[in-house]
């Protein structure tokens, strides 16, 4: 049937598809009735009985009973055992089907009436007080009710009670007294009340003397009693109000028959207008008159049918609602905010409703957009010349016109901090102004000796034959530095790099952009391979194949990097290992020097990502180093920290802990975060490449060395190095040699100023010692031994520059008193002579300046013999000077000698003394510095011939050394031990 | 002021040999007085550690434990106990009578130079060449110290206890007074290598030996050089400095084989004691009487203040 060929896919069916009839097959015959089987669920037959059984098998095949028929299975007749009375119950008697789930005893699990609570349902009770009243039997409260039903409560309701919530309370946020009062209008009602209206009624009676600062749970809503019509009534009658009618209500006179759904229920709780004029006990016409009565009321109730409406709706309701909304309580008062927003909800708490409209912003259209404008911006790549091959930066040049050369130029952001010092005037700052300090003696002598190496190097690459030549060669090395200088906030590539090729070998000219930054930056005056980081550690090797890649780069080697690396390697391998190192002599290139001078060396070795580090740092091991040399023990060499003992240390001490309350052991830690530099391992970008430019082609002035920094104990070429004249940058010590070479070229005469070096060492190291003597001796010492120490000083930074000429003499002389920094801060001073004053350096030609300098410098400290007016204003200054440095050796460092007790220092009082009578000592001093001046001025001479005979300038400080070291080191010992013994016999 | 003033009479200067003792145990690398000065601890380079009679000179005990040589030794205040130390990084708590190792704590890195009881041997401090101090208990059978005291940045070459107070030396060139009371640690620059400090007895000076060939007396509290002692020689090796009974004298050893003497207020060079040809390595001071044992290489010598009538007796 269902099966058609075409209809299968159109027709869906249901149930079991009945089995296709075939024609031969004879018709079942139906099963008969009496032959149809039916089985329960447990297979066993079913009978069907008639209707009159109830369909179902009634007993052991259709009797009742057992097999046996009605004998009782219980029955036992024995004399011994009387049958027991069994216990029957209700279940033996009932079949299996009885106890299903839809059997006349159910055995599921179903709550019983003993879990439910025991109280009364309020809310059920008034909403059937409610029903009660409209109900045909007056005064019926729902007892009967009552008495059959179960007391059972939902779980909403219990949870509500859980939560704090009674029984004829409302829900919601508690209320202020107020709101509630004026809600309802309640009259006080005294004497005992009537049942329905009895639990309001005590509650509203209590609220008359609430405190202000107690809040009320809102009164209950009473749900609407949706109660079926019922009755035969009219519309919105409700019958006489039994309480009316039978308590003396009647006495109104007017017995309101209608009322809205509205109001009726406020009529039943609030409202009680039927309760106004009660009086106590209870009267009525059925009582008769009482002893407390009146007489003269009428007993005999007259009823008027004028008490009774006889119309729906007489009166307008008045709240303009027709129709059911909400609650009294919440129409009464439409006009009062806050009922709005009690209906509208709970406000969050600390909010409340806005007693004005807010000003609706007025919005003004957007402004026109031209016409071409195009919601895209492009963003232009700047591009440095010197990061990008010349090609492509023309190429860039001419499709935009504009380079980025010129920019940082007008960027102040672009400059770094020194360059704004500078600008501004300030005084550079203060301690080891490179990196190249912080070296230890011997490696800066291998540094040296690898720069001379260079250096000369490239001197025997440069012929140049005629002094003429080498003038003009001065003059465009003037000029070069002139426009470095003058450019030095720019990348200086194309100059140095067309210095740079004219005198080292031909450079390749494809070397990369990347490999010409790292060479920039690695030849400038801060470079300094020892002290660098090794990025390359784990690998010894590679280690020293970057480090001599950098070493190659800081001679200024063009093709640094293919000769340092391994010419055994792969092609691919050493491609890779290029590309590593370009990037990390890019990324680990010097910092510059004010960056420089931020930093110490360290004291640890870190190797954790964040290390504990002890909150109190003793500080700098150089001023102890000093305040040890000069015995000064106490508070210079004394540090005090915080340190927490172990609790139980402390109890074994028998100490009572200092710190009772802390848990640290031990210094106070700190935790810091330490940072590796792999952190930061990317690709320099362009902008860290032209900041890192200035840094390289820093003038030289600002890589120079304070003497005083200079370690005391080391082998005697270090010892006399002088810093300050050390090439640090190519230019600058292609400038120094041309210099000192032309220079060479006109003066013949010697100058053997390292002679004199020594001592002044020894003056410094033992001034304080010196002092310390009795004047007698230090009169003598004074003639001997301690050489005006400032002046020999400058004369060793001037010693490998050019001599001052004559005719420029008078010049200095008067320049020197603007220069000469004022003698209260010696080490400054000494400093300085080797820094060219700030505005020196801002100035355009700062190698002119400084030459000028150092000229003056040599004339300070030697003054010519000729000039007798210039003798006296030079050792004026000079004495002033040494006198300072006599004193303030350490000065700004130390505090004032006051503080030492005296009886530790007997010196002390000398040099208070001393400083009493400081204009006759000064006088005194000048007329011995000018004998010595004098006494000076033959040996000065001889150590300028000296010393000019070495004609390049960076032998000269070496060689003369060489020569005069051995003399005046041992010199210098034996005056030692003469010092030294001298004192043990004090 | 803090000094104790000069007495009357001269004070007596150990400087009469009384006997010679050969340990017989290598080098001896450190010699001790116990607590009451009547007997004479020696460590060996044998790894031995051996007790002497400091009245006879005769061998009491000898204690093997150590696995290397053995660098200083102390002795409890109760005679019951002793504590050594040695280069196989163990500081060893001993019986003095059974001469059974109590305790064997391991922890030191390197080397332990220098060991000490605090004054009820209840904590063992060790220094060691690691650059630490650790305290070690001995009434607690914790193996690990109490507390580690690693401020330093060198080798600790010397340490001392007093009530309250640790004074360590260290090869960084600084002496650093751990003030357990006030909560304090105190550091003094040196600068060069300390080889031994110690406390005055009246504890209110702290005497340092360095590396340049100097003793210096700083006052504790200030940390005011109040005076400085040199004339010997001290250029390599760790060797002792000590004061005299009385705190009269200074003493320190000298690599030129003598033991001299300072006046403690002069500052002059008091008595230059020839001890023999080779480094006066260490020595100690008698806690009451004007006694000295030094140590030489293999033997240790008793010098005391007039030629003993005892040693005559015996002999």
């Amino acid at each position: 049937m269902a099966s058609d060929e075409d209809s299968d896919e159109d027709f869906v069916t249901y149930g079991t598809p009945l089995e296709p009839l075939e024609e031969d097959e004879p018709v079942r015959k139906p099963v008969p009735v009496h032959e149809q089987t039916v089985k329960d669920e447990k297979g066993r037959y079913k009978r069907f009985h008639g209707a009159f059984t109830g369909g179902f098998s009634a007993g052991y095949f259709n009797t009742v009973g057992s097999q046996e028929g009605w004998t009782p299975s219980t029955f036992v007749s024995s004399r011994q055992q009387k049958a027991e009375k069994p216990n029957i119950r209700p279940e033996d008697f009932m079949d299996e089907e009885d106890f299903s789930e839809h059997g006349i005893a159910p055995r599921e699990i179903v709550p019983t009436d003993d879990f439910a609570s025991g109280k009364k349902d309020q809310l059920k009770d008034k909403a059937r007080a409610v029903s009660s009243l409209a109900a045909l039997i007056p005064g019926d409260t729902g007892l009967l009710e009552e008495l059959i039903a179960p007391a059972r409560s939902s779980i909403g309701v219990e949870l509500l009670r859980k939560m704090g919530w009674k029984d004829g309370q409302g829900v919601g946020p508690r209320l202020k007294r107020k709101q509630r009062k004026q809600n309802d209008d309640a009259v006080k009602v005294y004497g005992c009340a009537f049942p329905p209206n009895g639990s309001e009624e005590s509650e509203e009676d209590e609220d008359e003397f609430a405190p202000e600062n107690v809040s009320f749970a809102p009164k209950d809503v009473v749900p609407v009693d949706f109660t079926p019509k019922v009755d035969s009534h009219g519309l919105g009658y409700r019958g006489l109000n039994p309480l009316q009618a039978l308590g003396g209500g009647s006495e109104t006179g007017h017995i309101n028959l209608f009322t809205l759904q509205s109001d009726r229920t406020t009529s039943l709780f609030g409202d009680r207008n039927s309760g106004q004029q009660r009086r106590g006990g209870i009267g009525g016409q059925a009582f008769g008159v009482g002893a407390m009565e009146e007489e003269d009321t009428d007993i005999y109730h007259k009823d008027s049918m004028s008490n009774y409406d006889n119309v729906l709706g007489g009166e307008e309701p008045g709240d303009g609602l027709y129709g059911w909304t909400a609650p009294q309580q919440y129409t009464r008062k439409k006009n009062d905010p806050k009922r709005d927003v009690a209906y509208l909800g709970r406000i969050l708490d600390g909010f409340t409703l806005a007693s004005q409209v807010t000003e609706i912003k007025t919005v003004y259209p957007p402004p026109d957009l031209p016409r071409d404008y195009r919601p895209v911006h492009y963003f232009r790549p700047v591009v440095d010349s010197s990061t990008v091959s010349p090609i492509v930066a023309q190429a860039l040049q001419a499709s935009r016109g504009r380079l980025s050369q010129d920019a940082p130029q007008q960027g102040r952001h672009s400059l770094d901090s020194s360059q704004r010092c500078d600008m501004l005037g300030e005084t550079p700052l203060q301690g080891p102004s490179s990196v190249f300090e912080l070296l230890g003696s011997k490696d800066r002598e291998r540094l040296n000796e690898i720069r001379r190496a260079a250096t000369e190097q490239n001197k025997s690459v440069e012929n140049l034959s005629s002094a003429v030549d080498r003038a003009a060669v001065v003059a465009s090395a003037k000029a070069a530095a002139l426009q470095a200088l003058s450019s030095r906030f720019q990348s200086i590539a194309p100059q140095l790099d067309s210095h740079t090729q004219s005198q080292t070998s031909p450079t390749k000219s494809q070397a990369s952009s990347e490999t010409q930054m790292a060479l920039k930056a690695w030849s400038g005056p801060t470079a300094d391979a020892s002290k660098t980081f090794k990025p390359f550690a784990e690998n010894p090797l590679k280690q020293a194949r970057y480090d001599l890649y950098i070493t190659k780069l800081k001679q200024g080697n063009k093709d640094a990097l293919e000769s340092s690396l391994d010419s055994s390697m792969t092609e691919w391998e050493r491609g890779r290992e290029r590309d590593e190192f370009v990037r990390a002599a890019l990324l680990y290139k010097p910092s510059n020097s004010s960056l420089s001078s931020r930093f110490t060396r360290s004291k640890h070795e870190d190797d954790t990502d964040s290390v504990d580090v002890t909150r109190d740092q003793e500080n700098d091991m150089d001023d102890k180093q000093a305040a040890v040399k000069m015995k000064m023990f106490g508070k210079l060499t004394r540090e005090t920290f915080e340190w927490h003992p172990d609790k139980l240390l402390c109890k074994r001490f028998n100490v009572p802990d200092p710190y009772p309350g802390s848990s640290t052991v031990g210094m106070p830690k700190v935790k810091r975060d330490k940072y590796s530099v792999f952190n930061f391992l990317t690709i320099t970008d362009s902008s860290q490449v032209s900041r890192g430019a200035p840094s390289a082609s820093k003038p030289p002035s600002s890589s120079s060395t304070l003497p005083h920094l200079t370690p005391e104990v080391s082998n005697k070429k270090s010892r006399w190095d002088i810093p300050g004249q050390e090439p640090k940058d190519p230019l600058s010590a292609f400038l120094s040699e041309t210099r000192s070479e032309v220079l060479a070229a006109k003066n013949q005469t010697d100058s053997p100023h390292a002679t004199a070096t020594p001592e002044v060492k020894v003056a410094q190291s033992d001034g304080k010692q010196t002092e310390q003597k009795t004047e007698e001796e230090e009169k003598e010492e004074d003639e001997e031994e301690v050489r005006p120490p400032m002046d020999l000083f400058k004369a060793i930074f001037a010693s490998s520059s050019d001599e001052k000429s004559s005719s420029s003499s008078e010049d200095d002389s008067e320049e020197e008193k603007e220069v000469a920094p004022p003698a209260s801060d010696p080490i400054q001073s000494s400093a300085e002579t080797l820094n060219p004053p700030v505005s020196a350096q801002s100035t355009p030609a700062p190698d002119i300046s400084r030459l000028t300098e150092l000229k003056h410098l040599t004339v300070q400290s030697m003054p010519s013999a000729e000039t007798t007016a210039q003798n006296t204003q030079s050792s004026h200054s000079a004495p002033a000077k040494s006198q300072g440095l006599d004193e303030e050796e350490f000065g700004p460092r130390l505090p004032p000698p006051g503080f030492i007790p005296s009886a530790c220092s007997p010196q002390l009082k000398k040099q208070k003394k001393k400083d009493k009578e400081k204009h006759k000592a000064k006088k005194h001093k000048k007329e011995k510095k000018k004998k010595k001046n004098k006494k000076h001025k033959h040996k000065g001479k001889q150590k300028k011939r000296v010393e000019e005979s070495n004609s390049s300038s960076d032998d000269t400080d070496s060689n003369s050394e060489d020569e005069n070291s051995v003399v005046s080191t041992s010199e210098l010992l034996q005056r030692l031990k003469n010092i030294r013994s001298k004192r043990e016999h004090i | 002021m803090a000094f104790p003033q000069p007495r009357p009479q001269v004070p007596q200067l150990p400087q009469h040999l009384l006997r010679t003792i050969e340990c017989q145990q290598g080098a001896v690398r450190a010699v001790r007085f116990n607590a009451d000065g009547n007997y004479v601890l020696t460590c060996g380079s044998d790894k031995s550690l051996k007790l002497w009679s400091a009245s006879r000179g005769t061998l009491l005990k000898t204690y093997t434990g150590h696995g290397y040589e053995v660098l200083d030794v102390d002795s409890s205040f109760d005679n019951s106990q002793l504590c050594s130390c040695s280069s196989d990084k163990t500081v060893i708590l001993w019986d003095v009578a059974s001469g059974q190792v109590t305790r064997k704590l391991r922890g030191h890195a390197g080397k332990v130079n220098c060991v000490q009881f605090n004054e009820e041997a209840t904590v063992m401090l060790s220094g060691s060449i690691d650059g630490t101090v650790r305290c070690w208990d001995t009434r607690s059978r914790r193996y690990e110290p109490i507390q580690i005291l690693d401020e330093a940045q060198d080798g600790i070459s010397s340490l001392k206890v007093s009530e309250h107070e640790l004074l360590i030396g260290s090869v960084d060139g600084r002496v650093r007074r751990y003030d357990l009371r006030m909560g304090q640690l105190h550091v003094d620059f040196i600068g060069s290598p300390i080889t031994c400090v110690c406390f005055s007895r009246d504890g209110q000076c702290t005497l340092s030996s360095s590396l340049d060939s100097t003793v210096r007396l700083l006052d504790k509290s200030s940390g005011e050089m109040l005076g400085e002692y040199s004339g010997h020689v001290n250029k390599g090796y760790k060797l002792d400095c000590c004061l005299s009974d009385k705190d009269t004298h200074v003493l320190s050893c000298s690599e030129d084989g003598h033991v001299y003497f300072w006046d403690l207020v002069e500052v002059s060079l008091t008595l230059k004691l020839p001890v023999g040809k080779a480094v006066v390595q260490s020595l100690s001071f008698h806690p009451t009487e004007p006694r000295l044992l030094t140590s030489m290489e293999g033997h240790v010598q008793v010098w005391g203040a007039e030629p003993e009538t005892a040693a005559v007796e015996d002999s």
